[in-house]
């Protein structure tokens, strides 16, 4: 555990995607720490520039653009982290157990992934969203999780398989462990870091498909999401009017959180794998 | 030839996959086309012309799920889609036809370039590991592709098209220009299509770049690079014929996995500059509950990607030995 904390701390691409979590984090738990006002509030001075009052502007609505901006922090970080997480828990199980219980089960469930895999994501998940008459917070974390998973599931899959016949795994079945118990003390502690990468990516692709079905108005129109706004900033021809704010303000959020994730999932994708660490030898010739 | 017959197989059940779900989902949740149809005519639709719709949809209250499915499979391999619910009666397929081609060039440019470049620049940035090139392309393409497709495309089209009003922003193609293969809509469809494609370029050249470097990194630890280097060979050649040319595997098998992405990010992009590609209509009939274009769509999309999965599969065949002989 010290390692990976003294790892994470020599890395910089860990550390500024960490500050940028923590910052979105703070915004996300405690809105009204940073601003207060109700973002759904009509100020009746529609469409203004940046001013001292308001530090974005407002919208067509007369809405403060600022205070939708802190507030949609929270709707994102949550589809995010718990799609992510569901996602990442069926991964576990589908990838892990194919390779744990091997014959056909692992011919069945390794075609099942590949299957899903390869079904083209956005338009699926378009078309399950559009079926659906209410479009809210749930119904988009169901639709995430269910095409979610596979990716993270083939790379469980490989890793448990090479980690399958090792003397350690070997040791705890001769001293007549149960195989729940092996999975979970014994060969899962050895996959952390691959399972933390696959939470990431995984929230990071929940967070982007999120962001694209709310845009184009398959989510709760009603709330203010980051993607919510963009869509109507564009149904109110936000670019055509000039207000340019409107248009990319949000847009910079879902960038920055979405950055935010990619450079952990990144670090941590170095911190497990040596070999793409940078070179040390280069650093010590040029110093 | 087993390995292609295998890779065969697999297309085949996946897209059988694909034909079911496409199937399953609307008649598994609430709220049937047939309900959107209704309430799209305000009730007055009743009697023979609701039965002949409901037909025309798929949804025949009067046939098992069983004999519906199996007249679903079969329209599906004679291309019978059926007409639109929102476009009445116009067919899905001159629809869906008529928003092929769009898609098609785009995608498939946009594609071909981000692969070549990105698999270039990959190669020279491991090949001058820690130099320049390297410390600042993957960090860039990093954060590069956790950006949204769609924000891309609006920010471009604020700075050129709205601020500075250089390029068109929005269909694909003037309106006053005659279809056809003449210079003048030839010349206003690449000027339209200039924004698409950046939007799409930009997100999507990253994953090939990051591949190609961190996979090239490996290779170049290899002792076959060392001893190209230790028999005198140029360097450029090492870098090419040895590195370049064992590492690219991995972007070659992964063109199938990108297709999908690319795919998903053009229906945005598409939305987000009106472009009149399979994306945009998929959005729109969404938008009009529009279900038997939305499913013909999405079969359609499906097969492009299944397609070029199974390229990627013959292409891996011919460039790396060991499939070949794989069990």
């Amino acid at each position: 555990m010290t390692n990976l904390l003294k790892s994470i701390r020599h890395n910089g691409k860990a550390v500024a995607g960490l500050v940028i979590m923590l910052v979105f984090l703070v915004m996300a738990l405690v809105p009204n720490l940073i601003v207060s006002g109700n973002p759904a509030t009509d100020t009746k001075a529609v469409s203004l520039g940046m001013s001292s009052k308001h530090w974005l502007g407002t919208t067509a609505f007369g809405q403060d653009i600022w205070l939708q901006v802190v507030h949609g922090a929270r709707p994102a970080l949550l589809i995010a982290i718990i799609s992510g997480l569901l996602a990442t828990v069926l991964s576990v199980l589908i990838g892990v157990g194919a390779a744990y219980l091997g014959g056909v089960w692992d011919d069945a469930l390794n075609l099942f992934t590949d299957v899903v895999l390869v079904l083209p994501t956005l338009p699926l998940v378009i078309v399950i969203a559009g079926y659906f008459s209410q479009h809210s917070i749930s119904v988009m974390i169901v639709v995430l999780v269910v095409t979610g998973w596979s990716y993270g599931a083939r790379q469980l899959r490989s890793q448990a398989l090479s980690l399958r016949n090792r003397d350690f795994l070997e040791a705890a079945r001769v001293r007549g462990e149960r195989s729940s118990y092996i999975i979970i003390f014994e060969l899962l502690p050895n996959m952390t870091s691959l399972i933390v990468a696959n939470f990431l990516g995984a929230a990071l692709y929940s967070l982007l498909t999120a962001s694209t079905l709310e845009f184009i108005g398959l989510g709760d129109t009603s709330s203010y999401d980051w993607g919510t706004m963009l869509y109507w900033a564009e149904n109110n021809s936000a670019l055509q009017t000039g207000a340019y704010v409107w248009a990319a303000a949000p847009g910079l959020c879902i960038a920055l959180l979405a950055a935010g994730f990619a450079l952990l999932n990144n670090a941590f994708d170095e911190i497990s794998n040596p070999a793409l660490r940078p070179v040390r030898r280069l650093r010590v010739a040029t110093s | 030839m087993r390995f292609l017959l295998r890779r065969l197989g697999f297309f085949v059940l996946t897209l059988w996959a694909a034909l079911t779900i496409n199937f399953a989902i609307p008649r598994m949740l609430p709220g049937s086309p047939v309900d959107a149809l209704i309430a799209k005519f305000h009730g007055r639709l009743t009697g023979a012309p609701l039965q002949a719709m409901e037909a025309e949809l798929g949804f025949n209250n009067h046939q098992s799920m069983l004999d519906q499915y199996g007249l679903y499979l079969k329209n599906c391999a004679t291309l019978h889609f059926g007409v639109s619910s929102s476009q009445f009666p116009a067919s899905v397929d001159s629809i869906v036809g008529a928003a092929i081609p769009w898609t098609l060039a785009l995608v498939g440019v946009t594609t071909v370039l981000a692969f070549l470049l990105g698999t270039a620049l990959g190669a020279v940035a491991a090949w001058k590991r820690g130099g320049k090139l390297d410390s600042i392309l993957p960090p860039l393409f990093v954060i590069g592709t956790g950006l949204p497709y769609f924000w891309i495309g609006i920010m471009l089209i604020m700075f050129f098209a709205d601020i500075n009003p250089w390029l068109p922003s929005a269909f694909g193609s003037d309106s006053d220009v005659v279809q056809g293969w003449n210079g003048a809509f030839i010349q206003s469809v690449l000027l339209h299509a200039i924004l698409p494609a950046a939007s799409l370029l930009i997100t999507s050249i990253g994953g090939w770049v990051l591949t190609m470097r961190n996979t090239m990194v490996t290779t170049l630890a290899e002792d076959y690079i060392r001893m190209a280097r230790a028999k005198g060979l140029p360097s450029w050649r090492i870098m090419l014929d040895y590195a370049a040319r064992n590492s690219i595997l991995p972007n070659v098998t992964g063109f199938a996995m990108s297709m999908g992405f690319v795919v998903s990010g053009a229906v945005a992009v598409e939305y987000v500059f009106s472009y009149p590609g399979v994306g945009y209509q998929m959005v729109q009939a969404v938008d009009n509950e529009d279900f038997p274009v939305m499913q013909c769509l999405f079969l359609v999309i499906t097969v492009a990607v299944l397609v070029s999965v199974l390229i990627s599969d013959i292409a891996t065949a011919i460039l790396d030995p060991r499939t070949r002989s794989a069990r």
